[in-house]
């Protein structure tokens, strides 16, 4: 049963990546889906990333009832889950629900009013056109995205623990700085690269092989969020138990 | 000229083209008419490949497009222009872009040699200075005119039209018919139009395939249709009293 979806999808993206008819044409589709994946998501992964440390922060500080313990680790704490976990996967989830929906209720309209048999026609690769851009468009953006999550949930910690009086700004800062492993972040970019990957394909997927109409176009694209957050979350954990 | 053979095509239960077999030759209109639901979509669909068809082959000028690999495909399908019947003009683009895109995707033309190709098929559709509306401002008839002016932007060989004139009135469908006879003639091009209008049917039917229950029930020309003794011919062309008591009269 699940083999038959596994191998059409592995068929998909064979075709996905066949040589491009025109570059150039590609290149302008490909700054498209950068706008609109990218600067399109700014606003809503800037306001979560800022909560997200900022929750961190407190629910830290709230478990850290030791007077052994100092106050700096809620700043490394905040650090470390940032970069690790938080920004990359629940931008993911965001993006799941943002991009995946959008992706796949792009390309299953397209599926259902002919505009994809219309492009196959003239000799279009068209799983090529529509799903290569959006795939290049969002392994691009969506690491940076990821980066500017991970800066503004710290400062989110910091805005939370500093404001709140949970801890000094020196104890936080000093957190920060002490014992940070560089590696945590490649591992947090190689997950936003495949996140990116997932959502893109997985999204596309639905779409290209709606049948139907308007309907099944809302029922592709809201199975195309679930699935997409599933297999992150399963990416998520095969990615973490490999690299860590 | 397109020559298919015994063509089958079966969705799930529903065995919808039994067999068949014409000759779609070059300069001449070939009209395909039948009842609704009687598989014309589905035959011309088989023909450029967007339904693979169960059994019988498509050939091309002698290529036999059933048996081409995807590479070999591309090509042929360079040669074709189609237009849909739900028109499937991309809502993301302008008229212009539109008819533009083949052009961009296929032509190394600079930028003032595909705008004036644009205006020309847009001229020749009626529909010249609507270049910057979206699909979603467009009449069906005019969404169905675009489609015609995006088909003929490459200077296909093959030309296959689907309902041009549904949606259309009398003097637009005529007008349509008339730039689709033009172009076949002109440019020697292989034109397979589907239709139910018996305007179009009589006006440029010069090789007709009448479907019905998924078989070919008769072949023909416009004039030797009105002198048919075909019943199920008959009660399809014929089928209101005003056309029946026409056709008596002749
Ligand atoms: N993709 C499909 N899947 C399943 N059945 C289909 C599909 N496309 C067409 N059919 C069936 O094939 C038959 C012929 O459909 P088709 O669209 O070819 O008719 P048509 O002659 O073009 O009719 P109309 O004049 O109304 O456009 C119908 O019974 C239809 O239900
Ligand atoms: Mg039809």
């Amino acid at each position: 049963m699940i083999f038959h979806p596994f191998g059409k999808y592995i068929l998909l993206l064979k075709a996905v990546f066949r040589r491009p008819e025109k570059w150039s044409i590609y290149r302008r589709e490909i700054f498209r889906e950068m706008d609109s994946i990218g600067v399109g998501s700014l606003w809503i992964i800037s306001i979560i990333s800022v909560f997200l440390g900022a929750v961190t922060t407190v629910q830290t500080a709230f478990q850290l009832v030791s007077d052994l313990i100092p106050k700096s680790v809620i700043g490394g704490i905040v650090r470390d889950s940032s970069i690790l976990e938080l920004s990359p996967t629940i931008s993911a989830i965001v993006l799941a629900g943002k991009v995946g929906s959008s992706v796949s209720s792009q390309i299953g309209t397209m599926r259902v009013t002919e505009q994809i048999d219309a492009l196959e026609i003239m000799g279009i690769n068209s799983p090529g056109y529509l799903i290569l851009p959006k795939i290049i468009g969002a392994v691009v953006t969506i690491p940076l995205l990821v980066i500017i999550s991970i800066a503004l949930s710290i400062f989110g910690g910091y805005l939370a623990g500093t404001l709140s009086g949970a801890v000094t700004p020196a104890d936080f800062v000093n957190g920060l700085k002490s014992g940070f492993v560089p590696f945590t972040f490649t591992v947090s970019m190689v997950k936003s690269v495949i996140f990116a990957f997932i959502i893109t394909t997985v999204s596309a997927y639905q779409g290209f092989y709606t049948e139907g109409g308007s309907l099944e176009v809302g029922i592709a694209s809201t199975r195309a969020v679930v699935i997409s957050c599933i297999m992150i979350l399963v990416a998520d954990y095969i990615t973490a138990q490999l690299l860590l | 000229m397109i020559e298919i053979q015994d063509i089958h095509k079966i969705f799930g239960e529903n065995h919808v083209l039994k067999g068949i077999s014409a000759k779609f030759e070059a300069g001449m209109n070939n009209l395909i008419i039948g009842g609704s639901g009687s598989g014309k979509t589905t035959l011309l669909k088989c023909m450029v490949g967007l339904h693979e068809p169960d059994e019988g082959h498509v050939i091309y000028d002698g290529r036999d497009f059933t048996r081409m690999n995807f590479e070999e495909r591309i090509e042929i399908r360079k040669e074709i222009g189609m237009l849909f019947q739900s028109s499937a003009l991309f809502d993301s683009m302008t008229v212009e872009e539109n008819i533009m895109f083949p052009l961009n995707m296929f032509t190394t033309q600079n930028k003032k040699d595909r705008m004036e190709r644009v205006n020309f098929c847009l001229e020749r559709v009626n529909l010249e200075g609507k270049n910057k509306l979206f699909p979603s401002e467009l009449s069906g008839g005019m969404k169905k005119r675009v489609g015609i002016a995006r088909a003929i932007s490459m200077q296909p060989k093959y030309l296959f039209v689907d309902e041009p004139n549904s949606g259309l009135d009398p003097k637009t469908s005529i007008v349509i018919d008339e730039l689709i006879n033009e172009i076949t003639d002109e440019y020697n091009i292989t034109t397979v139009v589907v239709t139910h209008d018996m305007n179009s049917v009589m006006g440029i039917g010069e090789n007709i395939v009448f479907l019905f229950n998924g078989q070919k029930e008769w072949e023909g020309s416009n004039k030797e249709i009105a002198h048919t003794d075909n019943k199920e011919l008959n009660d399809f062309v014929f089928a209101s009293k005003f056309t029946q008591a026409a056709k008596d009269k002749l």
